[in-house]
């Protein structure tokens, strides 16, 4: 005899904790005036680099500081901490993401209020990290000119959810034969309209480019007021 | 029939999906027992979820990671019904919704415009579950 299953209604979203967790950190972010830019690509694509040089050049007039997230070693957060900015090392053993609970859990030591940046780095990967929301304000998906211009059509989701692409190692760029039109056009494909930056960590090139974008970002939204009444 | 070298060196693994549907899939556990605490109820025979095409989660790999990490739970035996959610966005040119294909994943597929604007296709949510009764 088999009984006929009740089908109860229940609409949750799958990383519904996640989003909880992700939801009170970004709450958390806005009331401390801190921008907080999580950084996603693939391995070897330069994040490691590219926010070395971001966070020395940042020192100078803000507060920077960095989380780095990898399946193992404090390799990253070594290199990091060359920038005298305060650098928080998460591993995640087996997890090839950060998830919301291990940012919080990881900023534990720190008073937010101290800070005007974090950056989150990503455990290089396109796939895993596009569905876990960390409560960043904005993320950055890294495409090196030696990875080939199809990335975006082959990892579309991780492009479809970053704000803004930054392809990076741009004085490799003739080595590599880079088809900057054909990338950018695969960008637009799985991300209309999506801002694209290039820079070289090498070189410097982009990078005040890049600065004043993070600026400018920071600057205008402390300028908005926090609630309407204050528009009074 | 042998087996090649690449399945057999691959055998002990065979079946272990991708990690990032296994999160996935541990993700959907740790609802199915919240939602089974919250309302006291009976056993579950299957779990329905929705998951976009946007969502970059692989159908197949999430029903192979669901049966791997359920099966040491009280979820055991629980089936996973997928149902995949098309990206839709909506069309300022035709005024209108249209569903969108891979690989021009935004644009209209009438007129070729463009679109940031998504209606459907990040979904990654349980939609309903079947209890005995």
């Amino acid at each position: 005899m088999t009984a006929t299953p009740r089908i109860v209604e229940v609409r949750r979203n799958i990383l519904k904790r996640n989003d909880e967790i992700a939801h009170s950190l970004r709450s958390r972010f806005v009331e401390a005036g801190v921008t907080v830019v999580s950084l996603v690509s693939s391995p070897g694509s330069g994040k490691t680099t590219f926010l070395e040089r971001t966070l020395t050049a940042l020192r100078e007039q803000y507060r920077p500081a960095a989380l780095v997230g990898d399946l193992a070693t404090e390799n990253d957060a070594a290199r990091l901490r060359r920038s005298q900015a305060p650098v928080e090392q998460i591993t995640t053993g087996t997890l090839c993401h950060l998830e919301a609970a291990m940012v919080e859990q990881a900023l534990q030591k720190w008073n937010l209020a101290d800070l005007d940046f974090l950056f989150i780095e990503n455990v290089g990967n396109l796939v895993c990290p596009s569905s876990w929301d960390l409560g960043e304000e904005l993320r950055i998906v890294l495409l090196s000119v030696t990875e080939g211009e199809d990335k975006p059509l082959k990892y579309p989701t991780i492009f479809n959810t970053s704000d803004l692409a930054m392809i990076t190692k741009i004085d490799l760029a003739d080595a590599a034969e880079f088809d900057r039109a054909a990338a950018r056009a695969n960008i637009e494909t799985v991300r209309p309209c999506m801002d694209v930056m290039e820079v070289s960590a090498k070189t410097g090139a982009g990078f005040d480019r890049w600065l004043l974008y993070l600026t400018r970002r920071r600057n205008a939204r402390n300028c908005e007021p926090a609630s309407p009444d204050r528009l009074l | 029939m042998a087996a090649s070298a690449w399945a057999r060196q691959r055998s002990p693994l065979f079946g272990s999906p991708p990690v990032h549907e296994l999160s996935i899939a541990m993700s959907i556990l740790d609802s199915l027992q919240e939602e089974v605490d919250q309302r006291g109820c009976g056993p579950i025979e299957a779990v329905h979820v929705r998951i976009g095409a946007l969502s970059g989660v692989v159908p197949e790999a999430l029903q192979s990671a669901y049966s791997m990490a359920s099966a040491e739970t009280s979820f055991s035996g629980s089936r996973l019904v997928i149902e995949g959610i098309p990206i839709v966005i909506y069309c300022a040119n035709c005024r209108g919704q249209r569903t969108a294909h891979a690989p021009a994943w935004f644009s209209c597929p009438e007129c070729n415009e463009v679109s940031s604007e998504i209606v459907s296709g990040r979904e990654l949510e349980i939609s309903a579950l079947e209890l005995s009764t």
